[in-house]
């Protein structure tokens, strides 16, 4: 699909984002039939003491290739479990999700998932993680070895292929996590609140290679996040969801991120028009409690 | 881990403490030989027997008469208790089928249902082959169905968003992570094993260090039952040991993460 994804993500209009746009809440800014997931009508309950408890309801919006989506909300507002029912760990109790126009049914390794605490193997090594899900899906070794090689490379640990997982931090296992699931070049992935547990520096820099490797693959992202700078530095497109039950008030393009890779904005976040962003979005959030 | 060193000596004191109370009391003669009989007799008694033997086979083929019993009866368990834990822990309706027994006959004292494995098998190895599997086989089971059922569902919901199918699931990510609760059943296994072998021998047998302990009191050879309990006691450390070894060969990464 070439390079013109890139274009279709967003049109900025003339010079950096206005400020008016902050309150944009309209269409989704994409065509009809390119939709890469479509969620349509999504409910989940599950049964608490007094009968069944919502957690998510009405989720309705698609995702289209290339994008960047980061979702937003309070603590306890679904987000998590959203992107559980995307991976296939659970169902919805009503409504449907497709991907590519197929219904989803179970887990499998079209849809890649980095989790807030990464369940890498202790018993094997970093290559050996990274490996994995070209080995259970029965990749010919001489086929996944030299890709094995790249991904370590595209995370900066090549230096620690043959290190057991207790010997990283908690920045280099997320990273090995990153690696293990874009190998299998899922068609979209899923990462839920994934820098969560890691300090401020640390957490700087995965979120660059995050950012780094959604643009240079051009590999569609749906990252959950309670974390509105960080939804704001890395997003091509924010939702936010509100509390109890889940539901979608929020849905809005940013251009930040792109800015960051295309103009080298490192400092972005200290500009006014971030700053009008990140303050609707708290101020959002904030009237959920 | 390594022992720090002042912990080492510690325990040096408390093995050193013991043994020179054991000169000293019985040195003194203030206590009877039969109840406690010196060093010096058990000592020689050990010779004697290691020398000579004792009622017609030498010390070490009663040791190794219990030990082929505990040999054989473990490594049974070890191959079944552990696939029926792990496959257990793995899939609740197997688990439904099994556990009534072990939940039934795991209280028990082994003794009391080797009357009837003697009533059935008659009183020779197979009936003590039995007992030992059956004694060593609950805590294993146990341990591995623990250790299933404790593994994060983060492992297994990674596995197949990375392609694993479920046989995969079970030999790539189930077996490894529970690897650390299947020694922990593994060990305990052996202690039950080793108990219950030597009050089975005490029971019933002609051979076999237990038989020796309980024959020598027959005859009220305390310098022989002393010598046998500490034998017993030597060996079971010995035991432990090795499976400790084995565990830290096979766990590399216990206790680091």
């Amino acid at each position: 699909m070439a390079d013109n994804w890139k274009e279709k993500l967003y049109e900025p209009e003339g010079e950096l984002i206005k400020v008016e746009n902050v309150n944009f809440s309209g269409p989704e800014p994409h065509i009809e039939g390119e939709e890469l997931i479509t969620i349509d009508s999504v409910d989940l309950s599950y049964s608490g003491k007094t009968g069944p408890i919502k957690a998510l309801e009405n989720i309705h919006f698609n995702i289209y290739p290339g994008e960047f989506i980061c979702v937003l909300g309070p603590s306890g507002c679904g987000k998590s479990t959203l992107l559980k029912i995307i991976a296939g760990f659970i169902k919805p109790t009503a409504g449907s999700i497709k991907l590519d126009g197929e219904e989803i049914k179970g887990t499998d390794w079209h849809r890649g998932v980095v989790f807030q605490h990464p369940p890498l193997y202790e018993w094997y090594s970093v290559r050996s993680n990274v490996a994995f899900g070209p080995k259970m899906r029965k990749v010919p070794k001489n086929e996944y070895e030299p890709l094995v090689d790249e991904y370590l490379e595209k995370v900066g640990l090549s230096e620690f292929a043959n290190k057991k997982i207790y010997e990283l931090s908690g920045g280099m296992k997320q990273r090995v996590s990153i690696a293990r699931a874009l190998i299998n070049d899922p068609e979209i992935l899923l990462m839920d609140e994934p820098f969560g547990a890691l300090d401020a520096l640390t957490r700087e820099s995965v979120q660059d290679l995050t950012r780094k490797i959604w643009w240079d693959t051009g590999k569609t992202i749906f990252f959950i996040t309670h974390d509105v700078e960080e939804a704001l530095l890395l997003a091509s497109r924010v939702i936010v969801l509100s509390r109890h039950p889940g539901r979608v008030i929020e849905d809005i393009p940013v251009n930040f991120s792109r800015q960051i890779i295309e103009e080298e904005a490192d400092d972005i976040k200290f500009t006014p028009e971030f700053y009008k962003y990140r303050e609707k979005l708290l101020k959002l959030i904030n009237a959920q409690r | 881990m390594k022992k720090p060193k002042i912990e080492l000596y510690l325990s040096i004191i408390t093995v050193a403490a013991i043994i020179i109370a054991w000169f000293v009391a019985t040195s003194s003669g203030s206590v009877d030989q039969l109840f406690i009989p010196s060093p010096k007799s058990v000592w020689e008694s050990f010779l004697t027997i290691w020398r000579d033997g004792y009622k017609g086979s030498t010390l070490l083929q009663h040791l190794g008469t219990s030990m082929k019993r505990l040999v054989i009866a473990y490594l049974l368990c070890v191959v079944t208790a552990v696939p029926a834990g792990l496959i257990s822990g793995y899939n609740s309706k197997v688990r439904a089928l099994i556990e009534p027994i072990i939940e039934f006959y795991r209280p028990l004292p082994p003794l009391a249902y080797y009357t009837i494995l003697t009533l059935w098998m008659g009183i020779d190895e197979e009936s003590k082959l039995a007992l030992l599997y059956l004694a060593g086989f609950a805590p294993i089971y146990i341990s591995c169905v623990a250790g299933v059922i404790r593994i994060k569902e983060d492992y297994i919901n990674g596995a197949l968003t990375l392609g694993a199918n479920k046989r995969q699931i079970f030999f790539y990510v189930i077996f490894p992570a529970a690897l650390t609760d299947v020694f922990t059943g593994l060990r305990t296994a052996l202690g039950v094993e080793y108990t219950t072998l030597v009050a089975a021998e005490m029971v019933a047998a002609t051979a076999g260090i237990g038989w020796m302990v309980l024959d020598a009191s027959k005859y009220l050879r305390s310098d022989i039952v002393f010598m046998g309990v500490i034998i017993m006691g030597i060996t079971g450390i010995l035991l432990d040991k090795i499976i400790q070894l084995v565990e830290k060969q096979v766990i590399h990464w216990k206790g680091r993460n």
